[in-house]
């Protein structure tokens, strides 16, 4: 019940007209958590600057919310949109690979 | 102060539920502790693991998480609905959790460090949501494929599993046997208050399930192998060696359902609860006299397990119609109950395992195994006389008389069972065929009868429409013989003993006159002897007169001589 709730906050949040569509999951306001965001931030402001939403999600606030993505480890970064579906785990202190990730920049 | 001391240190159990996991676990797997269950593909990690969850909560009533990383919950459902688990139902009452971990390696990329937090958080909320006491995790082995940091991954599952303790859930995590180790990833090392290991092993093509404990911290467990059958009701575990020769003995005794037979037994039959042993050669009505105790038994009222290797119960049912013995009355009843399934259907343990199932659903009062020869097929002659001595002691532990029936190959020594079991029984028939005069015979002997007085006669045994009979075999003359034979030899000596009185009767006729012929001349002798005496008596008297004339004739002569 509780996955079907947020798939519904999912569609309204997409709703918003921004071409990423981001969702950082962290648990808790760790400093890794405080790191991936900031990586993260750099990163969409220096390659699809204006573009980007960025939504936080504290599965220690939220918990219902950790099975619609599949989220096992944390920090993760899901890229909603452009689909497909992307997945990145880890502080993204890892520039490079983050690009790949994101299709941002072909994988050598 | 030592017992209160013990009582405390005393490790608590979270019972399974799976019959016989929890007797050689002595009451369950640690609780509050993570217990591994690893084994190869398809051994039953994920059923047994299963079951652990749904039996909780239907008999113990703790409510359970099952997190599948392999399997999605609808997936799971299915799987499981065929061995009778509702998990939608359980799941609707909020009982129970499912939750699919799915993890994709090519949609996962890695870039820094991380942790597993996520998993926890997920595990946590549904813990709490539901109040959880048992977790299975499985098989959490499948992370390792999705996340490529095996160094955080190792770290994060062992903080997983001290996470479980200190939650107090009783957890399941399920492994995939490794090359070396007991799982490919080495999760023995984080896990390692309990091990349990199932294997599913394949000899002569035939697989049978075994589940061992490798490891329990804090508690006695049973150490062997034991053999697990997978059926419609689940997992079960039968910790069958665990018996031994404690069974109660009894001096009761039953009809063999041959009334020879019985006399033969001094007139009372077998004893309740011994194994009897009938071998002999084919066709030389093994299954006859089984069934024949079978319908006896039937007829007491008492119920009758018959398990046949080699023939379907309808044939079994027409060939004994055909000697007499009418047993689908008795099914009908449901006196008797059959049980026919090829010994290469399984394996010997997993045959074992039903006939335990079996016999505990039934109650049957009498068993009949026909013939344990043919789980030749499936074993070595070890192997089966392992499983029969656990059989043995199992059926004799619950007081029941069992009938085993053995085929003595030709050319074998008749007196030595193929399956070198001999020494179990308690009581022995060999049937045997003799071969004379152009046709075969059957002869029925008891080799051996353990504490009781049984006839050392070899009998011959005749398979009528009137059922099975017993007859004396002809030992005069000094031989032995049957059949055709024995009627030929028994009409020769009838002949001959008519012939015999007739001349004697003869015989003593011709005496009887010779006997009146001398009665007579007798009797005409002493006739003339009377004739003599009186003769005698008369010349003796004419003497005399003579005699006494003469004297007075003297008399008178010398009075007229002497006148003066």
């Amino acid at each position: 019940m509780q996955t079907v709730k947020s798939k519904h906050r999912t569609k309204k949040t997409t709703a918003v007209k921004k071409e990423w569509e981001l969702r950082l999951y962290v648990a808790g306001l760790t400093p890794r958590a405080a790191t991936a965001l900031d990586n993260l931030k750099k990163i969409c402001e220096e390659h699809v600057p204006g573009q980007y939403h960025i939504e936080v999600i504290d599965l220690l606030k939220h918990p219902q919310l950790v099975g619609g993505d599949q989220i096992i480890a944390v920090p993760t970064l899901v890229r909603k949109f452009p689909v497909p579906v992307r997945k990145i785990i880890g502080d993204l202190s890892n520039k490079e690979r983050v690009l790949v990730g994101l299709d941002l920049r072909q994988r050598t | 102060m030592a017992n209160q001391k013990s009582k405390i240190k005393a490790l608590e159990k979270c019972p399974t539920g799976i019959g016989g996991l929890d007797e050689i676990t002595n009451g369950g797997l640690p609780k509050g502790r993570p217990t591994l269950i690893c084994g190869s593909a398809g051994c039953g990690k994920t059923l047994l693991a299963m079951e652990f969850i749904v039996r909780g909560i239907t008999e113990y009533n703790e409510p359970g998480i099952f997190m599948a990383f392999e399997e999605n919950a609808d997936e799971l459902a299915v799987n499981v609905a065929s061995l009778g688990m509702n998990v939608k139902e359980l799941v609707r009452q909020k009982k129970m959790a499912v939750d699919y971990v799915h993890i994709e390696r090519s949609e996962v990329e890695e870039t820094g460090e991380y942790d597993l937090e996520g998993l926890f958080v997920r595990l946590g909320s549904m813990i709490d949501g539901i109040g959880a006491k048992r977790v299975v995790l499985d098989s959490v082995e499948a992370l390792f494929a999705g996340l490529p940091n095996e160094a955080i991954l190792r770290a994060e599952l062992r903080r997983l599993f001290r996470w479980l303790k200190t939650k107090g859930v009783t957890a399941i995590i399920t492994g995939e046997k490794g090359e070396m180790t007991l799982t490919r990833h080495g999760l023995e090392e984080y896990v390692s208050d309990c091990v349990i290991f199932l294997d599913n092993r394949v000899i002569n093509q035939v697989a049978t399930r075994r589940l061992r404990i490798i490891k329990y911290r804090g508690s006695q467990h049973g150490t062997n192998e034991y053999p697990t059958l997978i059926d419609e009701t689940g997992l079960s575990v039968l910790p069958i060696s665990a018996l031994g020769l404690i069974y109660p003995v009894s001096n009761a005794r039953i009809s063999t359902g041959i009334p020879r037979l019985d006399t033969m037994f001094g007139g009372k039959g077998y004893f309740r609860g011994t194994s009897v042993f009938i071998s002999g050669t084919a066709g030389s009505g093994k299954s006859s006299v089984a069934a024949a105790f079978a319908d006896s038994a039937c007829s007491r009222e008492e119920k009758c397990l018959y398990l046949s290797f080699e023939e379907s119960p309808e044939q079994i049912l027409r060939n004994m119609n055909s000697i007499g013995i009418n047993l689908s009355k008795w099914t009908k009843k449901d006196l008797l109950r059959f049980r026919s399934v090829r010994p290469t259907l399984y394996g010997l343990e997993t045959h074992l395992v039903s006939i335990h199932k079996l016999v505990d659903d039934f109650k049957p009062r009498v068993v009949v195994v026909d013939p344990i020869t043919n789980l030749n097929a499936i074993g070595e002659t070890d192997e089966i006389k392992a499983m029969m001595t656990r059989l043995i002691d199992f059926l004799k532990n619950n007081q029941i008389t069992t009938i085993f029936t053995s085929l003595t190959g030709g050319g074998a020594a008749s007196e030595q069972s193929e399956v070198g079991i001999s020494s179990l029984m308690d009581t022995w028939l060999l049937l045997r065929n003799i071969e004379t005069d152009g046709e075969r015979n059957r002869l029925l002997y008891i080799l051996k009868s353990r504490g009781m007085a049984h006839s050392n006669q070899v009998r011959e045994f005749i398979l009528s429409d009137n059922g099975i009979q017993l007859r004396n075999v002809y030992v005069g003359s000094g031989m032995v013989l049957t059949g055709s034979a024995r009627l030929v030899q028994e009409a020769k000596d009838r002949s001959m003993e008519l012939s015999d009185s007739q001349s004697s009767q003869r015989k003593q006729l011709e005496l009887r006159q010779q006997q009146l012929a001398i009665d007579a001349q007798i009797a005409s002798l002493k006739a003339q002897t009377e004739a003599i005496n009186t003769e005698m008596k008369l010349i003796a008297d004419n003497n005399r007169r003579k005699e006494a004339m003469i004297i007075q004739q003297k008399k008178e002569m010398s009075r007229l001589r002497n006148p003066d």
